[in-house]
């Protein structure tokens, strides 16, 4: 990990106000791994203070993508960057997901802005392994299918595709997925992860999923952002050095 | 000119320059190695250590707030026995003053760890934290009470082989009856300022936005207030004070020295920018070499009134 200036080559807007910046940096291009993610300065002035972390969304040669949507200040001031700008980055940051091993295929399941590091993992391994991807959102308007193969959609007002969750989806192809050997790719609010722990538990899936929790470094120095490990009651975890992924198993959610 | 000479001392505490990295906000120094040169560095102060591990606070531990940040930690840590055995061999490879911070529920805690603690080469000196502003076991608020400050100095001081610092509350009237106590008491030096106790609610659900229900302030929002908390110290105390308090570059070490410090500590700014340290020390031998300045210790308590 380390911090680098790095400059901003273009902002594309998505649909639905989302938002994804390409910013050229061989150093981290090359070294960062899907589900790692950054931690980003977003103004040298002292509003907002902090640096704001974002999942790596995507890699193509040496530049990367972020994904976000404008929540407040800060993304707010992201999103009107200007090609040419400097990105001041500190990463890369946590484990990414361990997309090696002898399943067949990778079923990615995302809620909502959930779908950001997906672009990415999908481009590695959709060479070497089948993909069904699973994305919900409360409505059509949150559903981002950005860089996703393989598509089953759902929402909770049942506007686009399946009218429930998305893990309320995933039981409904449930037979199908037994079909093959597979491994669930996870992120999305706790509820959707907490819904799905018990979905892969009971069926006995592989999961890991890339949690979330408010935090300042990002490296592990402050300590603000603990989540409960299973194997560690004395003890938090740290969702930014010990995750952002872990397996599903490993942590109360 | 020649090399200026950024060398400072906290009393009997010397230092290679003034920029010591806040408790809290370096861990136990490893996380900070892989970004600056802990040699380069004036000091470290540990996370604070408690007699036994802590836990900490669930989340939400961390607000954003206009300029600064809450954070409700709970003084989560790994204990002063695992601190020996894992941390010291670590930071024991770098030639940077340890300092080690000692949080405590009871006054049988400070003295047993300062106990312990002292008979480490490594260490050279304890910070006693007294202020924490979101712990309350015990049901005392020692950091308010300037009897209770007194007490603690005393007994660490009888126990501690090594210079005591005691890191002051701001969330008090008069800082300075703090510092009196501790100077009579027998205490080295004080650190100025911890957090101040603080909150946000989120307007949807009306809850806190931290775990905690209040937090310590920290970042550029606090330096007003830590500057006048450490004038406030010079102006009526002949004690060495460390200042801390949203320090974010080399213009606001000046001023902090200015207004009495003889060191000071980087703490939030660490979160933003993990190489502050090395840049504003950069800075500071420019601003010495600028401005003609032997000796940056010389700033201390200039302030001109």
């Amino acid at each position: 990990m380390f911090t680098i200036k790095a400059p901003l080559q273009q902002v594309i807007e998505l649909e639905n106000k989302i938002f994804l910046l390409k910013i050229f940096s061989p150093e981290i291009s090359r070294v960062i791994k899907p589900g790692q993610f950054l931690n980003v300065l977003v103004t040298n002035s002292y509003y907002p203070l902090l640096r704001r972390p974002f999942s790596v969304c995507d890699v193509e040669g040496d530049h990367f993508y972020l994904m976000f949507n404008i929540l407040g200040e800060g993304t707010k001031l992201l999103s009107k960057k200007h090609p040419g700008e400097l990105i001041d980055v500190l990463g890369p940051l946590g484990n990414g997901f361990n997309f090696d091993g002898d399943y067949e295929t990778a079923v990615i399941v995302a809620g909502g802005l959930g779908a950001a590091p997906f672009p990415y993992l999908v481009r590695k391994i959709e060479d070497k392994k089948n993909i069904i991807s699973f994305i919900g959102g409360r409505t059509q308007n949150d559903v981002i299918l950005h860089g996703m193969k393989n598509i089953q959609i759902s929402t909770d007002d049942g506007s686009l595709g399946f009218k429930g969750t998305v893990v309320e989806l995933l039981k409904e192809h449930v037979d199908n997925l037994k079909s093959s050997k597979v491994k669930i790719f996870a992120c999305g609010p706790n509820a959707m992860l907490g819904a799905l722990k018990e979905f892969s538990v009971d069926n006995n899936f592989d999961c890991e999923v890339s949690t979330e929790c408010a935090m300042a470094c990002g490296f592990g120095i402050c300590q603000g952002c603990p989540i409960e490990g299973v194997n560690s009651p004395d003890k938090y975890l740290l969702v930014c050095k010990d995750g952002p992924v872990f397996n599903v198993k490993d942590v109360v959610i | 000119m020649n090399k200026v000479d950024l060398s400072v001392n906290v009393g009997s505490l010397k230092f290679r320059n003034p920029v010591l990295l806040a408790s809290g906000t370096a861990g136990y120094g490893n996380e900070m190695s892989e970004f600056i040169d802990l040699n380069k560095i004036g000091g470290i102060v540990t996370k604070s250590l408690s007699l036994k591990p802590r836990k900490g606070n669930p989340p939400q531990r961390i607000v954003e707030t206009p300029s600064g940040m809450l954070n409700a930690i709970g003084l989560a840590n790994v204990g002063v026995e695992e601190f020996i055995k894992e941390k010291i061999p670590f930071l024991e490879k770098f030639d940077v003053p340890l300092i080690c911070n000692i949080a405590a529920s009871t006054i049988e805690e400070y003295i047993e760890c300062t106990k312990i603690l002292t008979e480490q080469n490594a260490i050279k000196g304890f910070e006693i934290n007294v202020s924490c502003p979101n712990v309350r076991e015990g049901g005392l608020q020692f950091g308010n009470s300037v009897s209770a400050v007194g007490k603690i100095t005393e007994k660490v001081k009888a126990v501690s082989t090594k210079p005591v610092i005691i890191k002051l509350s701001p969330n008090v009237s008069y800082i300075s009856e703090f510092a009196e106590v501790i100077k009579k008491e027998g205490g080295d030096a004080v650190s100025a300022i911890n957090t101040l106790v603080g909150t946000a609610f989120d307007i949807n659900t009306r809850k806190p936005k931290i775990f905690n229900k209040t937090g310590g302030l920290s970042g550029p929002a606090i330096k007003p207030v830590a500057l006048a908390k450490v004038f406030e110290i010079k102006q009526k105390v002949d004690i060495p004070i460390i200042g801390i308090g949203g320090i974010m570059n080399w213009k606001d070490v000046i001023e902090f020295m200015i207004a009495g410090s003889s060191a000071i500590q980087l703490g939030t700014v660490n979160f933003i920018d993990p190489t502050a340290a090395e840049n504003i020390l950069k800075n500071l031998e420019e601003y010495c070499i600028k401005f003609g300045i032997e000796k940056l210790s010389s700033v201390t308590g200039s302030y001109v009134i």
